[in-house]
């Protein structure tokens, strides 16, 4: 709509950069700090110019911290996440949506609830469980009076204990259920009369169709995966399968306040951190936001 | 309720959503109810079954000062933060909508932040705001000693509600902004020939179409102040100064992993889980209902 | 090709009847339409047939072998959908071999019979499109190409034709009747547009709210109508029907007006509902016998539709654009052996 509101249009400009400058300040801030070195960056307030330090604050960090197999960890996390997370989520949403059975609206709420909770709040006892996988079954089995002697299996410090729980979740299975809903009944009937059963029907119609809702999903659950904190932190005291982004709390020494951090040096790890999700997001830009919507909804 | 076809092998069903069950019975609901099995029993400090102690973790909770506090500063976080982070979204989504020119870019950059971890988050802005580095301690170079969140709850306080705010409404703008673009334009044409300027026509006509995002927002954002706080808090401040910070979800970490004593975390999670479940709940039947009735 | 042979088909959906007491015999190389307005269940019976609903009771053979229990494939049916449900992420070539890809059949074969159908569809040059980039027709074709790919036993249309412009609406039934012919298919085609039946049918099966209301060639049902439902809905412009009471054995009044009939059984004093089609009114100066009450000319080029009231009851008259009509009273002679005589309360027909 053209209107002619020459104020407004001033107004509106000068919030907006106002509030691009809000949004993009401290990306850019820790960029800068990250360049310069430790009397520059500790001057108050810190000058807005990049620095010279960049390469040097940067292999400091990466040695001093082993940021390299760090984020490695990150990465192959990520990634176990987003892989497990589209194929489990797509099996789960074609059953729910495509077959009748008695159970059906019981576990799609069963899974459905798990939204509800997110692992922050469980977070103890899920560390119970992870530190022996087994245990809910050997108890189950306890009660029902059989005693059979099932082995410890202890997921801490390893990829599956990183990985699983986090895939344990109901976000992709709604994101493919609303998606799956929205597919004309024809499509599958003209599937069957063609003579595809269920398994046909999925890879060739249905996952195909899919992909933008993929991709999205695989965005969010990227994000999601690399930016996980209180988990990793828990579950690995090993630095061979320590993370990136918990990473950072090693780059604070001791208790908050107690001792300033180096702060070119933390700001040259929180950059490293922040953008490998940031250049998904960006890549991704549009899949993501039409998936984020669609999963809350 | 539309016709939907199905396919009959309903064992192959089973099979297909049998991984799923298995992770959230495991990862889920066992620990879930192992949490609640830890809140109505206390461990003995040298080892042996628990004993059931059936409320008695709950009455010591609420008998506890410092549990108190931490609730009542979860709230004034929320409060704050959630405040903070829609108004500064709602204003964000009504000048992009606009689609003057640029639009583009201001979308893209406003909602980066996303992206990016709570920790990193945390640690940029500690940075930002730190007592002794960053931007804002230059004041301290004019009033000596007015911004120093090392040592001032309320500034510590601050501190996080505007980190927390600043990723929030990333996530807000772009729910805002869906909304604002799904409704339809004629209806804002109308207004506009009816004589409706721009404010208010956000006023009348904008805003009582968002107000099931809004509603459905102030429950995420609420949520999300309870829970996902703890990257932020535990890179910034660490729960302090003097417990300034010391929001729930951390003094369960704080109480369960350093201090070993699983039965009160587990009580205070279970609190946790009855505020989040509640606030989830409203949404879905408020919100929900509403959405549909459109 | 394929007999088929329904037998007390009922389907219900809990306690909702959706189809009653159905029963048919289609011959093979038949090109069957059923017809009937939204509801009346025609697109469920087709779907029973087709193996996409479940059958509640009753029994349906192709070739005389029962089916009721078979999957779509196993059926030897190919049906065109009303919107057309092909697959979006799919070439032309692909949507129209995907059938043959399930069965198994080798990539050189199926390209060489996929190149077979596009030719009777004429769709060669299309082949590597997808559905999005086609226009209606052409997405129409190839649907009914995915069809003709299985060389099917049967043939079902749901409404395939409801989603298309007129013009094209009236070049595609051409086209579907001369493939039908051309292959000796039996087809059994669902419409709610008469006109279209009445065009492609070899013989009509009419259905009203779950049940057969008549079944019979076009000629037939359009001249003798088993109910009053068929009477006004076969034929356009629709039949006259009109509430009159029996005065004697050749006598009938609508209002005011007698009419003469043919010699009947009736009741004197009987309701009867009195059937005439408005082609079937002439406009006769000469006559005193009924008369006409004119208030609204429609005039459609080669015909004039007058609209107005017999004995205060809606009436219509067809008249050719020769003679020049005004409004107002018309004297009108109407052949008593052109009267349809339907039971007042049954709706069904009374055989004179």
């Amino acid at each position: 709509m053209i209107e002619r509101t020459p104020y407004l249009n001033i107004l509106t400009h000068t919030v907006l950069i106002g509030l691009l400058i809000f949004s993009i300040f401290p990306i850019i801030i820790v960029f800068i700090a990250s360049t310069h070195d430790l009397p520059t960056v500790s001057r108050v307030p810190m000058t807005l110019w990049p620095g010279n330090n960049l390469i040097e604050n940067y292999s400091h960090v990466w040695n001093k911290s082993g940021f390299g197999p760090k984020m490695l960890n990150s990465l192959i996390v990520a990634s176990l996440v987003t892989a497990g997370k589209i194929m489990i989520s797509a099996i789960t949403a074609f059953s729910v949506v495509y077959f009748n059975y008695r159970l059906r609206f019981f576990c799609f709420w069963l899974i459905f609830i798990t939204l509800m909770l997110p692992l922050e709040v469980r977070i103890v006892p899920t560390y119970a469980v992870a530190a022996d996988v087994l245990e809910p079954f050997r108890t189950i089995l306890g009660w029902g009076g059989i005693v059979l002697k099932i082995p410890e299996l202890n997921i801490l410090n390893s990829y599956s204990g990183l990985v699983f729980p986090l895939v344990a979740t109901a976000t992709g299975t709604f994101l493919y259920r609303q998606f799956f809903l929205t597919i004309p009944d024809e499509l599958t009937e003209a599937a069957k009369m063609d003579g595809a059963g269920a398994l046909r029907f999925f890879w060739d119609v249905l996952l195909p169709l899919s992909r933008t809702n993929m991709a999205a999903l695989s965005t969010i659950m990227f994000v999601y995966a690399w930016n996980q904190y209180l988990w990793p932190l828990l579950i690995t005291t090993d630095p061979a399968y320590a993370t990136a982004t918990m990473q950072l709390q090693k780059i604070v020494p001791g208790p908050a306040f107690g001792q300033p951090p180096v702060w070119n040096e933390a700001m040259a790890a929180t950059l490293m951190v922040m953008v490998p999700p940031l250049i998904v997001v960006i890549l991704m830009q549009g899949a993501f936001v039409r998936g984020l919507i669609a999963t809350e909804k | 309720m539309s016709h939907r076809t199905y396919f009959s092998n309903n064992k192959l069903a089973a099979l297909l959503i049998a991984p799923q069950l298995l992770l959230i019975f495991v990862f889920f609901y066992w620990p879930a109810s192992q949490a609640i099995y830890w809140a109505f029993t206390t461990q003995p400090p040298f080892g042996g079954g628990n004993e059931w102690v059936g409320l008695q973790n709950f009455k010591e909770l609420f008998n506890d000062k410092v549990y108190w506090s931490s609730v009542f500063i979860s709230i004034k976080f929320g409060f704050y933060s959630t405040s903070l982070s829609m108004i500064l979204s709602f204003i964000m989504a009504l000048c992009v909508d606009r689609q003057l020119s640029g639009y583009r870019l201001y979308r893209f950059a406003f909602f980066l932040p996303y992206a990016i971890a709570a920790p990193a988050v945390g640690l940029a802005f500690r940075f930002i705001f730190a007592p002794d580095a960053g931007f804002v301690s230059a004041i301290n170079q004019y009033f000596p000693g007015l911004w120093n969140p090392a040592m001032n709850g309320s500034d510590a306080l601050v501190l996080i509600v505007i980190a927390n705010s600043w990723k929030m409404a990333a996530y807000n703008f772009i729910f805002m902004l869906a909304a604002l673009q799904s409704i339809p334009r004629s209806v804002i044409e109308a207004a506009a020939m009816d004589g409706a300027s721009f404010l208010r026509r956000s006023w009348d006509i904008q805003l009582p179409f968002l107000t099931p995002t809004f509603f459905f927002l102030l429950v995420i954002n609420i949520t999300e102040s309870f829970v996902d706080s703890f990257g932020i808090v535990d890179i910034t401040t660490g729960g302090g100064p003097a417990r300034a910070t010391d929001l729930m979800v951390y003094k369960i970490y704080t109480d369960g992993f350093k201090g070993l004593d699983y039965s009160m975390a587990a009580a205070q999670s279970i609190l946790l889980m009855i505020v989040v479940i509640s606030l989830t709940f409203v949404q879905f039947r408020f919100v929900e209902r509403r959405v549909h009735y459109r | 090709m394929a007999d088929i042979i329904i037998t007390q088909l009922n389907k219900s959906y809990g306690p909702n009847p959706a189809v009653n007491d159905l029963n048919c015999e289609i011959k093979s190389q038949e090109f069957v339409v059923i017809l009937g307005p939204s509801g009346c269940g025609k697109s469920t019976f087709l779907r029973m047939i087709a193996g996409l609903e479940t059958i509640t009771s009753g029994e349906i053979r192709i070739d005389n072998i029962v089916v009721n229990d078979l999957e779509p494939r196993e059926r030897g049916c190919a049906m065109v959908f009303q919107n057309y449900a092909l697959y979006p992420h799919m070439t032309v070539a692909e949507n129209i071999g995907y059938a043959l890809k399930v069965s198994g059949i080798k990539r050189d074969e199926r390209l060489r019979r996929i190149a077979d159908v596009a030719k009777i569809i004429g769709l060669e040059d299309f082949l590597e499109r997808k559905p999005g980039q086609l226009s209606g027709g052409q997405r129409q074709r190839v649907a009914m190409g995915r069809a003709i790919i299985r060389e099917p036993k049967l043939f079902l249309f749901d409404e395939p034709l409801s989603n298309l412009d007129a013009k094209l609406r009236v070049q595609m039934r051409i086209e579907i009747r001369k493939l039908h012919n051309r292959l000796k298919a039996t087809s059994i085609f669902v419409t709610h547009d008469q006109i279209e039946a009445m065009t492609l049918a070899d013989r009509m099966i009419v259905m009203n709210k779950g049940r057969i209301e008549q079944i019979g060639t076009p000629e037939n049902i359009y001249r003798e109508p088993a109910s009053k439902f068929v009477a006004g809905f076969v034929g356009s412009p629709p039949m006259n029907l009109l509430g009159a009471t029996v005065i004697d054995r050749t006598t009938l009044s609508v209002g005011d007006q007698h009419i003469s009939i043919l010699p009947h059984q009736l009741q004197t004093g009987s309701p009867v509902t009195l059937g005439v089609r408005p082609e079937h009114v002439v406009l006769d100066n000469s006559t005193k016998n009924n008369v006409f009450m004119v208030d609204f000319i429609e005039d459609m080029g080669a015909v004039r539709l007058l609209h107005g009231k017999l004995g205060e009851q809606d009436f219509v008259v067809q008249s050719l654009s020769g003679t020049a009509p005004q409004l107002g009273f018309s004297p009108v002679n109407i052949a008593p052996h052109k009267i349809h005589l339907f039971d007042a309360a049954t709706g069904l027909r009374i055989n004179i």
